[in-house]
């Protein structure tokens, strides 16, 4: 049973701009994957299409055999970070609790089992001293820690994160991607990001997402390698807007074949 | 230092003045907890486009009332069902994301005033005091308003009991909330019809143009003194409430209007403490060198 398949998936916000096409894997459960490509690329709109926010056009996917709408249970999310409000006045516990709600939440406050897995969670990521803290007074890797906690806290099969390390410097980083690999050996990640240097060591696959998605096996290439194929073509397109897309779509799809 | 609210209140002629402080009391609880979700959320700009248009229904109540024959229906009515309509169609736009929200925010506000100058002068019959509707008159407080509020402030109450969580999780982080299930585009709407409603409120107390002060800046203040939600909702409702008795009592010894002494009150009060704030901060960062 695949943890997460896709089926010649298509997709786009309006008609006739196709944003993700064609796309066909499959992840076996505890398999990680790295997701990488150019802004714009398709990777945000990979990881709503994952949560069931969106339905593809054409094409199927499956989470556990299931769509992706009734399996949002088994998928623990940490968003893109970028607009947090420093007054905003909350706990770390009560940001972590969040984590409890679905669509089938009762009505009125968490439960005291809700309360409990939550600081489970701030526990597993060793910041359960923290809980009662405010938020916004915790470091930014503290604060990276919490959200990982929040995404853990439903007892998920697969954690998918969209660039967690894009706003924190890189000593955070660095401890970040030890938890992710202790975690690694328990669940299913998928991790958004434009960086490969750091995963490119302990993760299986990388997905290649620009329109179209291809896999490949981490094995099959070295970390240098990697980096000079996806690493510095992703950073030319992030910093300059003048590149027509196209051309790097083009190359990009090239050396995914080559890498094969 | 005897206090002039307190031997107002105890002349039998100021019933007015009893049903004014407890409206104002009772709305302090909707005021602190739903201004705690417009304060963190930061749709304050949404809030006051809704209650400039509580206007647009105050006039087509004081048009059914008199002219049209309808003597049941209250301007307050009026009031809520545009602040609805008004907080139904931002909403809406905000969440197609078809148009640019603040074109429609402002839009919203102007119209509904029009719709409810417009209905007020076509009023002939009787004499109708705007000012009181737009900068609130305490004179105007009645026992049916009192029940007006206490039944909304409930209904506020419960909701906030019951999807408290919905509503924090909206406001912290929308996305995240979306990936759990959370059904946001209702929550939201939501949100704005208890904004809705809470304004209209104290539309007689304060008026409509300055309501949205009141709102917002016992929750702002809150917000710096609580560590989480719950703590800034209690300061916003003690906070809102102090500035009900401070600005009623101000008002009493300078023989002015309620609403723009509470409102000044508010906003004295809220300056005063950014000042503060920056100054205690300034002597800390050089008392440290």
């Amino acid at each position: 049973m695949a943890s997460i398949e896709f089926r010649n998936v298509n997709f786009g916000y309006e008609k006739d701009k196709v944003i993700i096409e064609n796309a066909s894997f499959e992840l076996e459960p505890e398999q990680s994957i790295c997701v990488v490509g150019p802004n714009g690329g398709g990777k945000s709109t990979l990881i709503r299409l994952l949560l069931g926010l969106i339905r593809p056009w054409t094409g199927q996917i499956r989470i556990f055999e299931k769509g992706p709408e009734s399996s949002r249970h088994l998928i623990g999310y940490m968003p893109q970070y970028l607009n947090f409000d420093a007054q905003f006045p909350i706990t770390t516990l009560e940001v972590t609790l969040m984590g409890c709600l679905s669509s089938g939440s009762k009505i009125g406050p968490y439960s005291r089992k809700d309360r409990a897995d939550a600081e489970a969670a701030l526990e597993r990521v060793n910041l359960g001293e923290m809980a009662k803290k405010r938020f916004s007074t915790l470091s930014g890797g503290q604060r990276q820690r919490a959200l990982i906690a929040r995404a853990l806290v439903s007892d998920p099969k697969i954690l998918l994160l969209d660039e967690p390390t894009a706003n924190v410097d890189q000593s955070v980083e660095e401890e970040f991607h030890k938890i992710l690999r202790e975690l690694a050996e328990q669940i299913s990640i998928v991790l958004v990001s434009h960086d490969l240097g750091f995963v490119s060591g302990w993760l299986e696959h990388v997905l290649c997402v620009n329109r179209s998605v291809h896999m490949h096996p981490t094995a099959s290439i070295d970390g240098k390698k990697l980096n000079e194929i996806f690493g510095d073509n992703i950073v030319a397109i992030r910093h300059d807007h003048d590149c027509p897309p196209g051309e790097h779509i083009h190359h990009h799809g090239e050396e995914c074949d080559h890498g094969k | 230092m005897e206090s002039e609210l307190i031997n107002a209140l105890n002349e039998p002629l100021f019933n007015f003045l009893r049903y004014a402080l407890a409206v104002g009391l009772l709305a302090s609880l909707s005021f602190g907890i739903v201004g705690t979700y417009v304060v963190t959320k930061r749709i304050t700009y949404i809030a006051g486009a809704i209650a400039h248009c509580a206007l647009g229904g105050i006039g087509f109540g004081l048009y059914a009332k008199h002219e049209m024959g309808w003597q049941w229906f209250d301007p307050l009515y009026g009031a809520i069902i545009a602040a609805v309509i008004s907080a139904l169609i931002i909403g809406t736009v905000v969440l197609t994301g078809s148009e640019r929200e603040d074109t429609v925010i402002g839009a919203t506000w102007a119209v509904g005033m029009a719709v409810g100058f417009l209905f007020i002068k076509m009023v002939r019959t009787v004499t109708v005091n705007i000012e009181s509707w737009l900068f609130g008159d305490i004179n105007f407080v009645s026992s049916s308003d009192l029940w007006t509020v206490a039944f909304l402030g409930v209904s506020v109450l419960i909701l906030t009991i019951l999807f408290h969580k919905q509503f924090v999780a909206i406001c912290f982080d929308e996305e995240f909330a979306r990936s759990r299930g959370v059904n946001v585009p209702f929550f939201y709407i939501l949100l704005l019809l208890m904004s809705a409603v809470t304004v209209v409120l104290l539309v007689r107390v304060i008026g409509i143009i300055m309501v949205i002060a009141l709102l917002t800046l016992p929750a702002a203040l809150g917000s710096r003194l609580a560590k989480g939600l719950p703590g800034m909702m209690s300061w916003a409702v003690f906070i809102c409430s102090i500035f009900l008795l401070l600005g009623l009592e101000f008002s009493m010894r300078i023989d002015a209007p309620a609403g723009p002494s509470i409102i000044l009150v508010a906003g004295a009060a809220y300056f005063g403490f950014l000042l503060i704030d920056k100054i205690l901060g300034y002597i800390k960062s050089h008392g440290n060198k």
